[in-house]
């Protein structure tokens, strides 16, 4: 069975959803420790939501120098597929895995709520289950998840294909070009502020037209990659 | 012992929600003679022996490194703290 392994660092809180996000997707998940310079021969790897180190610094700046990140940088490069989510996401670009980097939200206050995305690219290792342009909703809840990027990046990130999903209806935080998730050039690492791994279960997702909490559009997040690693 | 202080600010182009939100408190403070506040961090690290040229620079590294972040802030002073 294909292996997803999910870091734990001090302060995540949605390393347990996410390995279970896994599990409902057909995956094995697989726990791994911040601490340790050990991936246990995962074929791919996601970067949790919460509050590493207590966000103090910046969010996820103290987490993207732990010890097993060295080993996630590398596995990076060989193409492992990498997910981050949320705080992940912002471990990320503190790692220059993704550029870019995420501020507190404009309006200042935190945010949580049920938000419709746009798929902006299916070539990548996390969204190749989807329709180019789907609109899917899963749960976000950040303070400071606002994307920046310079002028000269966002342009790139937008010519070259690389902005995975994209804030419809609203941009919940104030984020350039209402950008949610990046992808880095080779397409295996992916951050976004959204938590697919909140929309897997019937009775637990978001709302949808056909019956409350049945929203289960970020399985298909986790299912891609499972199936790109079969395909590989 | 000796200290390095280095200051971080949110790059001058970003919004700063944390100075704007101080600045509104001032408002209310009744001082309206301060029409902006910006937030940045201060660090000061303290050096086992002389703050020398490689001192500074080890401290110039770790402000760019770790405790700034280019994309969003500015590392707008590095230099040893006179008592």
């Amino acid at each position: 069975m294909t292996r997803i392994g999910v870091i734990t660092f001090p302060g995540s809180l949605d390393d347990g959803d996410a390995r279970r996000a896994i599990r409902l997707a057909g995956g094995e998940p697989v726990r791994l420790w911040h601490g340790d310079h050990d991936l246990d021969g995962v074929d791919a790897i996601v970067l949790p939501g919460g509050f590493s180190y207590g966000d103090y610094l910046r969010c996820g700046a103290i987490a993207a120098h732990s010890p097993i990140m060295r080993e996630v940088v590398d596995a990076a490069a060989r193409g492992v597929p990498v997910l981050g989510i949320c705080n992940g996401f912002q471990m990320l670009t503190e790692a220059h895995l993704l550029p870019g980097g995420l501020v507190r939200n404009d309006h200042g206050a935190f945010v949580c709520r049920d938000q419709r995305l746009a798929v902006e690219s299916t070539r990548t290792a996390w969204t190749g289950g989807f329709e180019p342009g789907e609109q899917i909703v899963v749960p976000l809840k950040n303070g400071e998840g606002g994307y920046l990027a310079d002028a000269d990046t966002v342009a790139r990130l937008e010519d070259e294909g690389r902005v995975v999903f994209r804030y419809l209806e609203t941009d919940p935080n104030g984020s350039v070009h209402g950008i949610a998730g990046v992808a880095n050039a080779a397409g295996n690492v992916v951050g976004l502020m959204p938590h697919p791994e909140h929309a897997v279960e019937p009775g637990f997702g978001p709302d949808t037209a056909a019956a409350m909490r049945s929203g289960v559009d970020g399985l298909r997040v986790f299912r891609s990659a499972l199936e790109g690693v079969l395909a590989a | 012992m000796p200290v390095i202080v280095v200051e971080v600010m949110p790059k001058a182009e970003l919004l700063d929600p944390q100075g704007k939100a101080v600045a509104g408190a001032l408002g209310r403070l009744g001082k309206d003679r301060f029409s902006a506040v910006r937030v940045g961090k201060r660090f000061e690290l303290t050096v086992d022996g002389p703050v020398d040229e490689a001192a500074l620079a080890d401290a110039r590294e770790v402000a760019e490194a770790l405790l700034a972040n280019g994309v969003i802030e500015d590392v707008v002073r590095v230099s040893e703290e006179v008592a």
